[in-house]
């Protein structure tokens, strides 16, 4: 997993961590009971305040995201698949829609656009 | 849980005076202090070091009274101050040799260990080192004898970025244990920007605040404008502004009072400690 912190960005440094390791767990990179850096080892890292990574930890902890044990660190927790489908599935939905616009935008008619769809997902099986 | 509490502390000084000073330093982060020169961070800090006697007030070190408790409290701190007291002639081991034996706790290991961390030559005369280097065998000296806390006194002046980098990641190492505490003060605040826990921002001998750096990045702003926004009541927004022909910049305390004034209408970044300072320091009507 990458974390990459940017001094130009508007969002606040934990907020920017938050959200990176939330987009790790959606997309499937980080994978349930997968241990985290812990709190002050991600701080030096990064160079930033602990106080910082640990907001960052405890927002992700009240989504549900990720456990932590005393002692033991911060784990992906394997608790909210369910979650974790819906927000992939939302994703999905919202790429769907950017390609039903781009499609109509070019011109390419809805029966062209599944026809397209089908030669893509069986090319998708066959490189299985 | 404060390793350093400070309760009304008072120093005369012909015309500098610390004024009802009182701060905690919490134990397993980095607390940044802050002022311009002469606001009497290092008159605070020889005070915790007992090097300066306050006129009143109390200073406690791991919930123990100082000056009452100093030999023991000194055994856990590890103290840079602000220049190095060496003999110049001597090596970084004979040096090491007349210093340690002041502690019960001297731990030989790890100083052969820092010296080779830091790329210290033990047979090099101390007057032959950089500034760097020299601040590298001071930090070697205060880490080699089991400290809890470390102080510093503008550990960073006059040395070089690569180095300040370096020295900041020592220091985030120091805490993983979450035991060590740390307290430095600088006015070079690009290095605290980076990793400090808590601030503590001294002005003129009084505390302007202490408290988490997030919070106080988070309550303060930045808000630069054209000058026809400014008016008698946005003006008493500022904690300062800096007036010039093509606009102001100020910096306000209440971050969403500044947002529902100025709206879409200016432009709201968020400061760095320096701005903080800055504008502090300077107060009202600053023209350039």
């Amino acid at each position: 997993m990458n974390i990459l912190i940017s001094n130009a960005s508007a969002d606040p440094i934990y907020l920017q961590i938050k959200n990176q390791i939330k987009a790790s767990i959606l997309n499937g990179e980080l994978t349930p009971g997968q241990s985290l850096p812990s709190i002050r080892q991600l701080a030096k890292d990064l160079q930033i305040s602990v106080i910082t990574t640990k907001r960052a930890y405890e927002e992700l902890e009240k989504e549900g995201l990720i456990d932590s044990v005393v002692g033991k660190g911060s784990f992906v927790s394997g608790a909210n698949q369910a979650f974790i489908r819906e927000q992939r599935l939302r994703q999905w939905e919202e790429k769907l829609i950017e390609v039903t616009q781009e499609s109509k935008a070019l011109g390419i008619s809805l029966a062209e656009l599944i026809a397209h769809l089908r030669m893509l997902y069986q090319e998708e099986e066959e490189n299985r | 849980m404060n390793v350093i509490e400070i309760r009304n502390l008072h120093k005369q000084y012909g015309s500098f005076s610390l004024q009802d000073v009182s701060f905690g330093v919490k134990q397993g982060f980095i607390t940044g202090l802050i002022g311009p020169n002469g606001s009497g961070k290092s008159t605070l800090i020889k005070m915790i070091m007992n090097i300066v006697v306050p006129d009143s007030g109390e200073i406690a070190v791991f919930g123990q009274k100082m000056p009452d408790c100093e030999k023991e409290i000194k055994q856990r701190i590890a103290f840079v101050p602000d220049e190095s007291y060496y003999y110049e002639d001597l090596t970084i081991a004979e040096m090491k040799r007349i210093i340690a034996p002041f502690y019960k706790r001297w731990s030989e290991d790890v100083f052969q260990g820092y010296l080779e961390q830091f790329e210290l030559p033990a047979n090099k005369k101390i007057k032959d080192l950089s500034k760097g280097m020299k601040m590298k065998f001071s930090l070697a000296l205060a880490l080699s004898h089991e400290t809890d806390l470390l102080i510093m006194d503008e550990p960073t002046a006059g040395l070089d970025p690569v180095f300040r980098r370096e020295l900041l990641d020592i220091l985030a190492g120091l805490i993983l244990d979450e035991q060590k505490s740390i307290l430095f003060s600088t006015h070079i605040t690009t290095d605290l920007d980076r990793i400090a826990d808590y601030i503590t921002f001294l002005n003129r001998g009084q505390i302007v605040f202490s408290e988490a750096k997030d919070n106080v990045l988070e309550r303060y702003v930045l808000v630069k404008g054209n000058k026809e926004l400014l008016d008698r009541d946005t003006s008493q927004l500022f904690v300062g502004i800096r007036e010039t022909g093509v606009g102001f910049e100020g910096l306000a305390a209440n971050r969403s009072e500044a947002a529902s004034q100025f709206g879409a209408h200016a432009v709201l970044e968020t400061p760095s400690l320096e701005d903080i300072m800055f504008f502090t320091v300077k107060g009202g009507g600053i023209r350039a």
